[in-house]
């Protein structure tokens, strides 16, 4: 089957989106992709702590209320908290910058959710099968029966240029996690400390917000991911321990 | 050309709304089902929180110094409702309280296919694997041009 691609940078990430079926490279599946990329600018302008002038920037800083933020806000915020209780501590969205300052810092929670949301649109596209990518974390669809899986690779998180697995997924979400690419992004919101003892956690799950914070809670849990991860409901998934050796889980 | 982009962003927002008005058609399959939990709890590490005083569903006031509860409006999102309530000491967030959230998720009730990941014994190239998509720790855009996924994205762009 032909499959149509295009690739776009938001939120400082490569977007990948794979089409085929009906709409794919057709007006209609470009208006879907131009507005999937609409969404995401809009949760960046919302969400980024990069940018000053962002909704969660001036709610750190004090300059507006919640109620002054879009509803997306709250939303955000709701899971980042339910995220930290299911994960004991491990996932907050606060963390303290140099000066011991607690910092809100969703980002952790928005990609995840961001995507997800934004795939809604592509469910509208009729007959199209679609696997929505960004920075490796995706959400995919199958429609039609007869057509093959989407085959997603797992990294190595030893060497990118290498992949440890395969997942066929037919519906649902993809994350992983890992300490490699940007160095030391993830520590364990406890201690403060890089976890230790696995190298990349990769969640299948049924949708990416849940997928994304699971791998990235896991993955702050050290020697712990594999253990958390199996009291979590409805998942698989790969744990890549630091030592190289690949587990595959299942849960119920 | 100034009108050519005012129609083209009318345009834009106009298949936004199309798209919008779809997906939440299709994601209400479990209104009335959702029922709702309340998570509620400190932040880590944070200062020890003075008690808060009742939030009245709307702001009140801020930057003074003195905690306050800012409560939220209860969002309608594609889950369900949500509401959370933020204490405020000076400009920090001390803590974030989930009045409302939705627990379950109704809309995954059509999905049950597992999707169990393979182990690959041997080194492989993507193109080998006969890979659609690569996933990994966040790739930023920096690091992309380096990746299997870009180089999926270029063999077939």
């Amino acid at each position: 089957m032909t499959v149509s691609r295009r690739v776009e940078q938001v939120m400082g990430m490569p977007i990948s989106i794979a089409l085929r079926g009906r709409h794919a490279g057709d007006a209609t599946g470009e208006a879907a992709w131009a507005a999937v990329l609409h969404q995401l600018r809009y949760v960046d302008r919302v969400f980024s702590t990069y940018r000053s002038d962002s909704y969660v920037s001036r709610l750190d800083r004090g300059e507006i209320t919640l109620a002054d933020c879009p509803p997306e806000v709250a939303e955000v915020l709701g899971l980042g908290e339910a995220a930290r209780l299911e994960s004991a501590g491990a996932f907050d969205v606060r963390r303290r910058d140099a000066d011991g300052r607690a910092q809100l810092d969703p980002s952790g929670v928005v990609k995840g959710w961001a995507v997800q949301r934004a795939s809604a649109v592509l469910d509208g596209l009729e007959d199209t099968d679609y696997c929505l990518s960004a920075g490796g974390d995706m959400v995919c669809r199958v429609v039609d029966p007869d057509a093959p899986d989407w085959q997603v690779g797992i990294e190595d998180p030893r060497d990118p240029t290498r992949l440890v697995a395969r997942i066929p997924v037919r519906r649902g979400a993809v994350a992983t996690s890992g300490l490699h690419h940007r160095g030391a992004h993830i520590v364990d919101a406890r201690t403060g400390r890089m976890p230790v003892g696995v190298a990349s956690v990769t969640v299948v799950a049924d949708d990416l917000t849940w997928a994304d914070i699971d791998a990235t809670a896991a993955l702050a849990q050290g020697h712990g991911a594999l253990a958390w991860l199996q009291t979590r409901p409805r998942r698989t998934g790969v744990v890549v321990r630091a030592d190289g050796t690949a587990e595959v889980f299942e849960t119920p | 050309m100034k009108r050519i982009v005012l129609w083209a962003l009318s345009t834009l927002s106009a298949l936004v709304l199309l798209f919008g008005y779809s997906t939440s058609t299709s994601g209400v399959t479990g209104v009335g089902t959702a029922t709702t939990s309340v998570y509620s709890g400190s932040v880590a590490g944070a200062a020890s929180t003075p008690a808060a005083t009742p939030g009245t569903g709307s702001s009140t006031g801020t930057s003074t110094g003195s905690p306050s509860t800012v409560t939220g409006a209860v969002a309608q999102t594609e889950w369900g409702p949500v509401q959370v309530e933020l204490t405020v000491a000076g400009a920090a967030i001390t803590k974030v309280d989930v009045l409302q959230y939705p627990s379950g998720n109704s809309r995954d009730t059509e999905i049950n296919s597992r999707a169990l990941p393979i182990l690959i014994q041997e080194t492989l190239d993507a193109q080998d694997a006969q890979i659609d998509m690569v996933s990994g720790a966040t790739v930023t855009s920096n690091g992309y041009l380096q990746s299997l996924q870009s180089a999926i994205d270029q063999a077939s762009a």
